[in-house]
């Protein structure tokens, strides 16, 4: 005899399989056209490794691939230490204003990789003010990219830093003070080896991230060629789609090595921190505080300064030569044939994917945390679900093309809609949102739901009742995450936009390749400042949202 | 071995009534782990039973089979003469407490109570004065508006308790109920529950590691151990005649040594030492057994001289208790524990009479 299974059950099953479908969609296949694509030439015959070899023995594009990585491996040097100190202040200082510098700390979050790239033309350009601290060294190529990425990659260094330094045991530190330990030892002995993963996956996401990254090698990487230029210019260039998935298959490799790494790091860290932990509460020490406040500081300034340049720069008439200040920038469809419509096209994408990704994302944690048994559904999902961290959006937009632009998909009629273009933001960042909603739903009583069905509830009013208004401020995160993400990516989109569906991100880079700089500015600033209200809104209304359902917290 | 132990006991109880829950040859499997091991008892309508065992036992699994949480592998639970084996769990009659008690955090305790008080049955008056009724029950009337977080502990275990039987189930299942309690909030809320229990003359069963809390308020105890069912019996059964060395060893406390059965029957042989014992006397001759004595069985000093086979015992170590005084006695290599009033406890080194009465030695076979 089996177990009956009853019609809710069911329903959550189909619940599952439908996000299944969502995923083999949106990624398994796409990736899987990519793949077969690198083993083809352009009229669908297999050639083997004949792209490989082919990609291999082209010097230029080998020389894009050493690039990239030493590049990468420059800027994370740079950034983690900054991004480490930044953090230790945040955490384990008394420095004043932690909420200003947290909040600055995020700004290059919410704006799109372009902007800090179009700040340092306006300085360091061709016309730039400060060109002649360079001495004659040119910002077009590798400096330019690793200042840029060091501006772009810094928040993301810092948070997961502050992250892997707030979860700290203070009983540690009071049994190193008791056995003499002084400072220094301390730092050596209990801080940086509590940190090291942190410091691991922090590396790795830098790496990562530059080596991936689209946006500011395009502005200002001017003939200094990467992996990322590469495959923009082999599919949009020269039309070369197989070439184009082989360098995307490269691109691949090192985002899987960093994953993998990444994957071991938070192996590693957990159960480092058990329950029973003391938190640690930093005590004011001048010789500590000080040097880290001027250290928040500059940094802090060197962020805000670049984002005021970007402004700047879209605010004035003829850089540098006539700075009178004007809105002409902003008249959006006086440079670009899409104007304004690029941007309304950006928030429609990016408000759909985040509500519809939102629930999609949500529902699809709590079935598989919750509400099924498993099986082969929910192990496949669950797998699958933690992809797209490894894909880099390029790659991703890469595959998309070659999925669903092939003439057999019955999907072929996606192209060039907005739909695709909001599958594919869901799918991008698909990975952070379902691990902050395991998060949020692992830390609800496991017998939530047990408890529901002995008293004859369905599982479904239990998740409406209980675990959505519990989480709510967690869904609100996830949400508030897509949308700024989706906002101000260039790479996965630059692809696959139709006619009427440009996107903001990609009108920024075609009116900076168009030579209207200003122009490309103002609509980078524009998106930030969407993203930036979005952001505060959040912030806002958090207060609102958290009296309302959230009162039960107080004692 | 389990299935014979758990299969005498069950028989001898619940002779008039049929039984209200009957679990036939239960078994759970993991994978290739055997959680629970055909495990079969019977709940006579209205009787407060335990399983006890230490953590691993299977008592949990066993629950959470009876509930339909993690349905059995193999055999037959029938509840009110209803098999219920592979039912989903909305579909089963039953209330559960859990240890953590799960309460909604975001629901004040009078919508928690009333949560399972839904649709046709329950019309908005019914369900008011149900929960009322209930937080009355339970002693928390004025904190119906409360949210759980803003409640002690026992006052949470009691909101879950009352949301558990709120529907008047057939049946209660509380998993280890009370011990994320203090120890006295944990003895108070225990009477408390037995007391509920009779008053409403629910079915109950109860998952506990704590010997205690099984003594003190079940009618039966199923001691569980390494997925099998021990033994099962009232709480003086089980500390009387434990049906296996892990019993004997697990609930209560008992000096352990090894011995060897010789001649005449009903005799012992330990370390040199000569003990009669009742419970030899069925076994073979050179047989190696585990016995077990327990402290307060001890006698010592005049009152072993009138017992046979009594030895001489050097005092080793004190342990004050309280009401009793636990000392440490050495005869030979073979160590006991003795509790004697703390008024007139020896010294320690003293060397003195001790003898084991032959009827409370405890002995069971010994694998060699």
């Amino acid at each position: 005899m089996q177990p009956i299974v009853p019609l809710e059950a069911r329903l959550l099953r189909l619940g599952l399989l439908l996000a299944l479908a969502v995923l083999v969609a949106g990624l398994v296949l796409p990736l899987g056209t990519l793949l077969l694509r690198a083993f083809q030439d352009p009229d669908g015959g297999f050639v083997g490794l004949a792209n490989f070899a082919a990609y291999a023995t082209t010097p230029s594009l080998r020389l894009a691939a050493w690039n990239s990585v030493w590049t990468a491996a420059l800027t994370t040097a740079l950034v983690v230490p900054l991004a480490f100190g930044f953090a230790y202040a945040l955490t384990r200082s008394c420095i004043p204003a932690k909420g200003f510098f947290r909040a600055v700390m995020l700004l290059p979050v919410l704006a799109p990789s372009l902007l800090p790239a179009l700040a340092l033309i306006y300085l360091f350009g061709n016309q730039g003010m400060l060109r002649d601290l360079l001495f004659g060294h040119s910002i077009y190529g590798p400096i330019g990219i690793i200042v840029a990425q060091v501006f772009y990659c810094f928040p993301h260094a810092a948070l997961i830093l502050a992250v892997a330094l707030s979860t700290a045991d203070a009983r540690l530190y009071e049994a190193a003070t008791v056995l003499r330990a002084g400072h220094l030892r301390i730092f050596a002995t209990v801080t940086l080896p509590m940190a090291r993963y942190g410091l691991v996956s922090a590396c790795v996401v830098v790496f990562t991230l530059v080596v991936t990254d689209f946006g500011i090698p395009k502005v200002i990487g001017g003939q200094f060629p990467v992996l990322a230029t590469d495959v923009y210019k082999q599919v949009v260039g020269l039309q070369n789609f197989n070439m184009g998935a082989v360098v995307g298959l490269v691109l691949l490799l090192p985002a899987l090595l960093a994953f993998a790494a990444d994957r071991w790091a938070q192996r590693q860290r957990s159960g480092l921190l058990s329950g029973r932990a003391v938190p640690y509460l930093p005590r004011p020490r001048r010789a500590r505080d000080l040097p880290l406040l001027v250290l928040c500081l500059l940094v802090a300034g060197a962020l805000v300064s670049l984002v005021a340049v970007a402004i700047w720069g879209s605010l004035v008439t003829f850089w540098p030569y006539n700075l009178a200040l004007t809105l002409q920038n902003y008249d959006f469809d006086r440079f670009d044939t899409s104007g304004w419509a690029a941007l309304w096209n950006s928030v429609r994408i990016a408000a759909t994917a985040a509500i519809c990704g939102t629930a999609l994302v949500f529902t699809t944690a709590w079935l598989l945390e919750r509400g099924s048994p498993g099986g082969a559904v929910a192990g496949a999902v669950r797998f699958i679900a933690g992809v797209p961290l490894a894909v880099p959006g390029l790659v991703l937009g890469l595959a998309f093309i070659l999925f669903f632009n092939h003439p057999a998909n019955p999907l072929g009629f996606l192209y060039g809609t907005l739909a695709i273009l909001v599958l594919n933001g869901v799918v991008h960042f698909y990975t952070v949102m379902h691990l902050t909603a395991v998060t949020a739903i692992r830390q609800l009583d496991p017998e939530f739901e047990a408890v529901g069905a002995s008293l004859k509830v369905p599982a479904v009013v239990t998740f409406g009742r209980v675990t959505v208004p519990i989480c709510l401020p967690a869904i609100l995160d996830i949400a508030v995450y897509a949308f700024v993400n989706i906002m101000t990516t260039v790479s996965a989109v630059i692809f696959l936009y139709g006619p009427d569906t440009k996107p903001a991100s990609v009108a920024v880079v075609h009116m900076d390749e168009a030579g209207q700089s200003s122009a490309a500015a103002a609509m980078a600033v524009t998106i930030l400042a969407i993203t930036a209200s979005v952001k505060l809104l959040q912030l806002a209304t958090g207060g609102l949202v958290a009296r309302a359902t959230q009162g039960w917290r107080q004692r | 071995m389990s299935a014979q132990l758990a299969a005498a006991p069950a028989t001898d109880t619940a002779a008039a009534a049929p039984p209200y829950l009957v679990v036939e040859q239960v078994s759970k499997h993991f994978g290739t782990t055997i959680a629970l091991e055909r495990a079969s008892l019977t709940v006579a309508a209205g009787e407060f039973v335990s399983f006890l065992g230490p953590s691993g036992c299977g008592k949990t699994t066993l629950l959470r089979a009876i509930a339909g949480l993690d349905p059995a592998t193999s055999g037959r639970i029938l509840q009110d003469g209803r098999d219920i084996t592979f039912l989903p769990p909305a579909a089963r009659d039953f209330g559960i407490v859990f240890q953590s008690y799960a309460l909604f955090p975001n629901l004040t305790v009078t919508d928690n109570v009333g949560y399972g008080l839904r649709g046709r049955a329950w019309p908005a008056s019914r369900r008011t004065h149900r929960v009322a009724e209930l937080l009355g029950l339970v002693g928390l009337a004025e904190h119906a508006r409360k949210y759980p977080a803003q409640l002690s502990g026992g006052q949470q275990q009691r909101v879950a308790l009352a949301r558990a039987l709120a529907a008047e189930p057939g049946l209660l299942l509380l998993d280890e109920p009370l011990s994320a309690l203090d120890a006295q909030v944990r003895q108070h809320l225990r009477q408390e529950l037995r007391a509920l229990q009779r008053r409403l003359g629910v079915t109950t069963v109860m998952v506990t590691h704590d010997q205690e809390e099984a003594m003190g308020v079940s009618d039966r105890i199923v001691v569980m151990s390494r997925g099998l069912i021990e033994q099962i019996g009232t709480p003086e059964t089980i500390y009387r005649h434990p049906a296996s060395a892990f019993v004997a060893g697990f609930v209560g406390h008992a000096s352990r040594f090894n011995a060897v059965v010789d001649a005449p029957p009903g005799t012992l042989v330990a370390d040199g030492l000569t003990l009669p014992c009742l419970g030899a006397r069925r076994m073979l001759y050179g047989a190696p057994v585990q016995a077990f004595i327990r402290p307060e069985d001890v006698a010592l000093g005049p009152t072993a001289t009138a017992l046979e086979g009594n030895f001489a015992a050097r005092v080793m170590h004190h342990e004050f208790l309280g009401p009793v005084c636990r000392v440490t006695l050495q005869a030979g290599r073979l160590q006991l524990e003795a509790d004697v009033n703390p008024a007139v406890a020896p010294a320690i080194g003293e060397v003195l009479l001790a003898a084991l009465p032959a009827e409370r030695l405890m002995v069971f076979p010994r694998d060699v």
